[in-house]
């Protein structure tokens, strides 16, 4: 009896699931909408991870005369290539003066103009003498919006950051020269004479070997010398690693305690996958549990045709099946971009379905509970929507206790959960996908329980 | 039906006297407001019963108790078991399935062994044949109505219940409407429906149950409830149905 009793409710189930197809198959502008919106995000997606980052377009004004070069001690150092490595971070568009340069940024043509004055390597070398000046580039940009001003503020202060590191690490290399040639000896050229330097290492050889010649008398005082040359040696050996260090005296050492990360592209593809299957889920779920509502056939399939569980399951089977349906679609055109793992297509399969489900039971609470397509599409948006940006804050970009508050929401929401368990389904280096899944089962069963409770008043008038 | 009460063997339908559905003692609240006072009645097989009353009397809430849609607070209702068929009064269908699919799914979900066969025989019997591929949004209210009943006719209850079955058919449709729900009745059908149109229920149906804020107020013919205007509204008595009505409704202070 009782295997009669559950062939009837799923026979129902399937004529009914059938039916919704069918709707959904005569609403042409909902089925386009539910094709286009996959490959249209897996289009950008896949184009945004491929291509990286665009190299902001920058006006570069070089008046800085082609001989000049840092002076350091009298000599010159060879060129830093300041230009070259500026153009290799961003798109460099020669002008030929400042009028030029203003007239492109104004024009939307280039974010910004870096001008390098003719003055500058004068100013650089002014550095080491008495009457030092301020080295200066002069960069021209348009504040007409906000972010556009931070980010061209962001790359030129990287880009200042990297020249000045340049020139700080030519001019310790030079230095570094100098040093040498001071403690081992050799030929020093300036102002075209060579001079020839004895160095502290021959110096006090020379020192050692005259000491048996000298007077006993004289001798101590010889030797004194003659060790001060040695640990004047053997100290300015040690100078050239910190001439190096005050180049870049910090240095980055990052350690990872925490939080398996998958490669970034892989991650981008879970939350294009996991936002599409959300918003076909919920939407299709909701809409679908409300239009029974609407067409009035609600009392008359509880009458006996379909339990409300198993028109709940109906419902939830519906927005699994079209929702895997869709996101597969849409992984398949993201394998155009970024090579995916289809031999974890099992574990892909667990995540979505369980996602699916989840989220299916979310969308039926929120259809049982507004009754109104029209509502039900409403609240299934400025639900939905807020609630996927905040699951991608990451902690430490909100104080404590909005972090706090933002995990205890994302927590009751099946879309974090789902992105976590579609991120470890796609990677193996991603976390683990056990916890989000029991997650996921924990709102199923919680969400299907809100949404019998709403459905006892669904069919109140 | 899945509602209070035992159910009525089936086997009875065959007698007149053995009641097919009854409803004994029905209350019904809706928060404070009093839906149903105890409303009790019975009807048996080949009855045709219009329950008329003023809006708010409780007509609605009666037929979805009867129905199995709606749980009484007290009372009882028995009626053969799953063979009471419903028409609600707004139409339950799928406005973007054609007429056959939507008398196909029912008959589906319904369980009938040849659900094709009982489509074709219910699209003969509404006349809705040479409309059977339309899209439902697409036909007139009266049609869709016409498909509504059909739905509520798939199984072939015992008993019809019909929540004002007529509400926005013309004339011509009203008058085939009730030329079927009359052949069903007198096939042994009990049909129970609601109406506002005090005519029609004068004209149709062959008892009528008044009530007026959820108070049952009368139970009999139509000639008798004219002898009841007659005794306790004699001003009214021998003018239309429904001014009689209306006059009978005010003296028992409705």
């Amino acid at each position: 009896m009782g295997g009669g009793k559950w062939g009837n409710r799923f026979t129902g189930m399937r004529w009914l699931l059938l039916k919704d197809l069918q709707i959904l198959r005569r609403s042409p502008l909902q089925a386009v909408l539910l094709v286009a919106y996959p490959i249209l995000i897996a289009v950008l997606v896949g184009f945004a991870i491929s291509r990286g980052p665009e190299k902001p377009r920058v006006a570069f004004l070089n008046e800085v005369p082609e001989a000049a070069r840092i002076n350091v001690g009298g000599q010159q150092l060879p060129s830093a290539n300041v230009k070259g490595r500026i153009c290799r971070r961003v798109e460099c568009v020669f002008v030929s003066g400042r009028g030029e340069a203003e007239g492109k940024v104004k024009s939307g043509d280039v974010l910004a103009a870096l001008v390098l004055p003719a003055d500058l390597v004068n100013k650089i070398n002014s550095l080491s003498t008495l009457s030092p000046g301020v080295p200066e580039v002069e960069v021209i940009v348009n504040e007409e919006n906000a972010v556009k001003a931070e980010l061209v503020d962001d790359r030129i202060t990287t880009m200042l950051a990297q020249a000045n590191l340049a020139i700080a690490r030519r001019i310790g290399a030079e230095g570094g020269r100098y040093l040498k040639l001071l403690i081992d000896g050799g030929d020093f050229h300036v102002l075209g004479q060579t001079v020839h330097i004895l160095g502290l290492r021959t110096s006090a050889q020379i020192l050692e070997a005259l000491g048996p010649a000298l007077p006993p008398s004289l001798r101590p005082s010889l030797k004194e010398v003659s060790e001060f040359a040695a640990q004047a040696r053997d100290n300015l050996d040690v100078a050239q690693p910190l001439i190096d260090r005050l180049a870049q005296p910090i240095e980055v050492d990052k350690v990872v305690v925490g939080g398996d990360s998958p490669p970034l592209e892989i991650f981008a593809i879970a939350v294009a996958a996991t936002l599409t299957l959300a918003f076909v889920v919920v939407l299709l779920v909701a809409g679908s549990l409300a239009l029974e509502r609407e067409e009035n056939a609600f009392p008359r399939l509880t009458r006996g045709l379909v339990s409300t569980g198993g028109l709940l399951g109906e419902k939830i089977l519906l927005g699994v099946a079209v929702g895997l349906v869709v996101t597969l679609l849409m992984l398949a055109g993201l394998q155009i971009f970024v090579p995916l793992e289809w031999g974890r297509i099992g574990l892909w399969l667990a995540a979505i379905l369980i996602s699916g489900a989840a989220l299916g039971a979310a969308g039926a609470a929120l259809g049982a509970a507004a009754r109104e397509v029209r509502a039900v599409s409403l609240l299934a948006f400025m639900v939905t929507l807020p609630v996927a940006f905040l699951s991608l804050v990451p902690s430490g970009a909100v104080g404590t206790a909005v972090f706090d508050a933002i995990r205890i929401v994302t927590a009751l929401f099946p879309f974090k959960p789902a992105l976590q368990a579609i991120t470890s389904a796609l990677d193996s280096a991603g976390p683990g996908i056990g916890g989000p899944l029991l997650h996921l089962a924990i709102l199923f069963v919680v969400y299907t329980a809100i949404a019998r409770l709403a459905l006892r008043r669904f069919a109140a008038v | 039906m899945r509602v209070a009460g035992k159910a009525i063997d089936s086997e009875s339908r065959e007698g007149d006297t053995v009641p097919r559905v009854r409803a004994s003692g029905i209350v019904k609240s809706f928060g404070s407001r009093e839906a149903l006072r105890g409303v009790s009645f019975q009807a048996g097989a080949g009855e045709l019963v219009a329950v008329i009353g003023p809006n708010g009397a409780g007509k609605t809430t009666l037929l979805s108790i009867l129905a199995g849609i709606a749980s009484p607070d007290e009372g009882t209702v028995d009626s053969p078991n799953g063979e009471v068929g419903w028409v609600p009064q707004q139409a339950g269908l799928y406005r973007r399935l054609t007429v056959e699919e939507n008398l196909l799914l029912f008959a589906r979900l319904e369980g009938h062994g040849d659900p094709r066969a009982s489509t074709e025989e219910m699209l003969e019997l509404s006349g809705l044949g040479e409309s059977r591929g339309e899209i439902v949004a697409r036909l007139s209210g009266g049609n869709q109505q016409r498909i509504n009943v059909a739905i509520g006719l798939l199984s072939r209850p015992a008993v019809l219940l019909l929540d004002e079955p007529s509400v926005g058919l013309d004339p011509r449709q009203r008058s085939r409407l009730w030329e079927f729900v009359s052949g069903l009745a007198g096939g042994g059908t009990t049909v129970i429906f609601s109406t506002h149109d005090i005519q029609e229920a004068e004209r149709y149906g062959g008892r009528l149950l008044v009530l007026a804020d959820g108070d049952s107020l009368f139970d009999g013919s139509p000639e008798e409830l004219r002898e009841a205007v007659r005794r306790e509204a004699p001003e009214a008595a021998d003018r239309d149905f429904e001014t009689a009505f209306v006059a009978y409704l005010h003296h028992r202070g409705h």
